[in-house]
């Protein structure tokens, strides 16, 4: 793979550095973002609504361009020429799983990445199975999407992006809308996985389930990066970025 | 909507009808049609072999009659107007129980009548039998132009999600306690209609940035291919072999 060094450290799953990014209509969403995600690591990106969270999940796999600053996936810088590549290693689970599932089949939509990354036959079948096996899905790949339930729905777009087997999976809001039956099942699912995670949510005690580490994202700059549990219990840190925890949920009684 | 529907035209079951490549019966259906629409009007054995050939199809398919009929009432707008032409034809003239009907114009209708009702039939019978993303599967295989199978197969994927958004927004709306009724109401139905348009389109430029986000770069991968072998073909032809005798029967004896 080209920008990978071989031998060595690993380079870290997302490194973003100083990055800036103003609409075209002149609203600035970023203003120098730093981040490092490690190979393997868990991390929660928390912050109040318009903080710039899905500005900065647009940059990962370079559907937003053009700002200052840098984004590397797996020490392969996201522009122009690496976006084939790019796209590969940054898998996203949008928000709204009827926008993600657009095939006729849940098989076909599996498929459709890792198809597009050019694989085909005999390899790309056993790449669709071993995605839906992942998710729990493996015996409803023929049936048609918008059949499923919600939840099942949010499975089945979490396969459609394991099957391109990412360097990092980046999920939008993984927990919203779910019954907690399909809650759990998602966790349970997301906590299986052997790959790098960067959770977007606005679910607290899901981040503090999932995710070890948190960062807030708060006026499009990283204000808090550190254990998930501190910074739910840094009550000042919570008020001053409209972050609240559910009635009655206190992190420091939790078990992870 | 629970999980384990499929499309409300489908008839689950398994027959060797439903087991046929959607391709082979795509091709049998509108070589069948196609002959059917050849065929003489005046040719009425023929007609009736075709309805029988028909039947015999549904039967093997497992097709409950009363379906099939059911189904065809689709037709009834269409025929209508063939059912004014005796009435309103030229020509010469005949009386049937005490009415002047025109010869030329119950010709018409029963042209229109026969090959419609048949041309429905084939065609019920089809998605009776075939799923619709195999139907999709089927048009791609036969080379129809890829952009044409996408448009309908995004369409097919997302009718159901308007619909739903559509019923929702009217839900939201008499619980307001709006009624749609007579000329002041038409203001709020096109709000309402304007709002479904740029929410559809909104989530049309959603499922472009997931595609995207993909690796999609303009072009449909094509999956799933599994050639039909010689007899699928085979058994797929009887049904156009056995219209294509009796349209010739038809021109023969005209």
């Amino acid at each position: 793979m080209t920008g990978a060094p071989r031998g060595g450290q690993l380079p870290p799953s997302l490194e973003v550095s100083g990055l800036a990014f103003a609409y075209p209509d002149g609203h600035q969403a970023l203003f120098g973002v730093d981040l490092v995600v490690r190979r393997g690591e868990r991390v929660a990106l928390l912050g109040p609504n318009g903080a710039g969270k899905t500005t900065l999940v647009l940059h990962l796999n370079g559907i937003l361009t053009g700002g200052r600053g840098q984004v590397r996936v797996g020490g392969v810088p996201v522009d122009a020429e690496h976006l084939r590549e790019v796209r590969q290693r940054v898998g996203i689970v949008f928000q709204d799983p009827d926008d993600q599932l657009f095939m006729p089949t849940v098989r076909q939509d599996v498929a459709f990445g890792p198809a597009n990354c050019g694989l085909d036959g005999e390899e790309l079948r056993t790449r669709v199975e071993r995605a839906l096996a992942q998710v729990g899905m493996a015996e409803f790949a023929d049936r048609p999407p918008h059949h499923l339930s919600f939840g099942q729905r949010r499975r089945v777009a979490v396969a459609t992006v394991l099957a391109m087997e990412p360097e990092i999976l980046v999920l939008d809001e993984p927990s919203s809308n779910l019954d907690p039956a399909s809650r759990r099942e998602l966790a349970e699912v997301l906590d299986a996985l052997d790959v790098t995670v960067l959770m977007v949510t606005h679910d607290l005690p899901y981040a503090l389930q999932l995710c070890p580490r948190a960062v807030v994202l708060s006026g499009g700059t990283v204000v808090a990066d550190g254990p998930t549990r501190e910074l739910l219990c840094d009550e000042a840190l919570m008020r001053q970025h409209r972050l609240e925890l559910p009635f009655g949920f206190d992190p420091r009684s939790v078990r992870v | 909507m629970g999980a384990g529907h499929a499309h409300r035209l489908y008839w689950a079951a398994d027959s060797p009808v439903h087991r046929l490549p959607a391709h082979c019966k795509l091709v049998a259906v509108l070589a069948f049609v196609l002959l059917v629409v050849a065929t003489p009007a005046t040719a009425y054995a023929a007609f009736l072999g075709y309805a029988v050939l028909l039947t015999a199809v549904a039967a093997a398919a497992r097709v409950p009659p009363a379906l099939l009929l059911r189904r065809l009432l689709i037709e009834v707008p269409f025929v209508a107007f063939a059912l004014a032409l005796p009435f309103v034809a030229g020509g010469d003239r005949t009386e049937v129980l005490g009415m002047s009907l025109s010869v030329s114009g119950l010709h018409g209708a029963w042209n229109v009548l026969a090959k419609g009702t048949l041309g429905v039939a084939a065609s019920v019978l089809l998605a009776a039998t075939t799923q619709v993303w195999a139907l999709l599967i089927a048009l791609q295989r036969l080379r129809v132009p890829t952009l044409l199978v996408q448009i309908a197969s995004f369409m097919i994927r997302y009718s159901d999600v308007v619909v739903q958004e559509m019923a929702r927004m009217r839900i939201a709306r008499e619980s307001r306690g709006f009624t749609a009724r007579g000329p002041r109401s038409w203001k709020v139905l096109a709000t309402s209609a304007g709002a479904l348009f740029i929410r559809t389109y909104e989530r049309g430029e959603r499922v472009h940035l997931a595609m995207v986000s993909r690796g999609h770069t303009g072009s449909m991968p094509v999956l799933d291919q599994q050639p039909a072998g010689r007899a699928a073909w085979g058994t797929a032809v009887t049904l156009p072999a056995a219209a294509l005798a009796l349209c010739l029967l038809g021109w023969w004896t005209r």
